[in-house]
């Protein structure tokens, strides 16, 4: 039954993840902290920071290790096939059909009328983290961390995996 | 089965995880240069044709595109060991460091690093919702994805609907739509 609940948790955020890796993770979220509290939200932020400071598909990441967190290496195997197989399968078999449909308007459609939702649980997944941080260290070190990774990733070059890192040591260093 | 091919497919996936820093869309330009300029396994028009029909499916881009070409390079074998190749290593990585962290986090500075690294993860989801705002409001228009946002967070968290549901059913509308007669068949 846990078996079957991972999967369902990865199966459906990726099958209606319209957007590429990024989209889904609002929606996985949704799964594993809301619906069925496998981690805590500041859980899944440490999720979301480690992934992003390593190479690779963060969907596939975040399914690997959460599967592992969940039920061992079973679970990892089940989630990431989960959220692989179906969109994988689906454009081995359906390369031919879609090849014919993909300038079509109600294919193009589907991609940016999803857009706006994924939007709102990924505004919601952003106040969440800020009532998290709010909670746990206060305005004042949210409020600085928060702005100098905000400089750092929208105006300089640094590699986004650096300013994880900062954070990490800044938390390290100020918070502990 | 033609094993250099193999070690080839593995070869080059491993490459393109390893190096693909922010997730999967940023490896796009990697698995180009692996797939079209350095093994020549596909035409310029047949990798962008790929990557269009990719973009129309659900779920990560990334391993689509591994496992369709690793299938067309090299059968089941290589859609399996393409998709290994780019998500593997760092899966276990991840579990690695994590469990790492997790073991020591009753010590003081670890449960700090934790608290100082979730304002950074709010910056980066604030850029992702702002970047999905400004793609939706150039393909659909500002008025539209704001009526859209506050009908589905309403739905959402409001009534507790199940996002799934949602785009679910937005799907479906899009398929129903007529489609304008001089833009179908080209």
């Amino acid at each position: 039954m846990l078996y079957w609940h991972l999967f369902l948790a990865f199966f459906i955020p990726n099958i209606v993840g319209y957007g590429g890796g990024p989209a889904i993770i609002p929606l996985v979220e949704n799964e594993i902290v809301g619906h069925y509290g496998w981690m805590s939200s500041q859980q899944f932020a440490e999720v979301l920071a480690i992934g992003n400071a390593l190479p690779s598909p963060i969907a596939t990441k975040m399914a690997g290790y959460i599967g592992y967190h969940v039920a061992g290496g079973p679970g990892a195997v089940i989630a990431v096939l989960a959220t692989v197989g179906p969109s994988l399968l689906l454009m081995l078999a359906a390369l031919g059909v879609l090849y014919r449909y993909r300038n079509s308007i109600k294919v193009k459609s589907m991609s940016s009328w999803v857009r706006p939702v994924i939007m709102v649980l990924m505004g919601y997944l952003t106040w969440t983290f800020l009532d998290e941080s709010l909670i746990n260290s206060g305005w004042l070190p949210t409020l600085l961390i928060g702005a100098v990774a905000a400089v750092l990733l929208n105006a300089t070059r640094i590699h986004p995996a650096l300013v994880v890192c900062l954070g990490l040591a800044s938390g390290a260093l100020f918070l502990g | 089965m033609n094993l250099p091919l193999q070690g080839q497919l593995i070869l080059a996936f491993t490459r393109i995880g390893l190096l693909g820093f922010g997730g999967g869309p940023s490896m796009i330009p990697l698995v180009h240069a692996e797939v079209v300029k350095r093994y020549e396994w596909m035409s310029e028009d047949d990798f962008s044709d790929v990557l269009a029909i990719g973009n129309t499916l659900p779920g990560p881009i990334a391993t689509k595109m591994a496992g369709y070409i690793g299938y067309r390079v090299g059968g089941m074998a290589g859609c399996i060991g393409a998709v290994l190749a780019v998500t593997l290593p760092c899966i276990i990585a991840m579990i690695a460091l994590l469990g790492l962290f997790m073991r020591y986090r009753d010590e003081r500075w670890i449960n700090g690093m934790s608290q100082g690294v979730i304002p950074v993860v709010m910056v980066m989801m604030a850029r992702l919702t702002w970047d999905f705002w400004a793609k939706a409001r150039s393909s659909l228009g500002a008025i539209a994805t704001v009526v859209l946002a506050v009908v589905s967070a309403g739905l959402m968290y409001g009534l507790g609907v199940h996002p799934g549901l949602i785009i679910g059913a937005l799907l479906i509308a899009a398929l129903l739509r007529p489609e304008p007669k001089q833009s179908t068949r080209s």
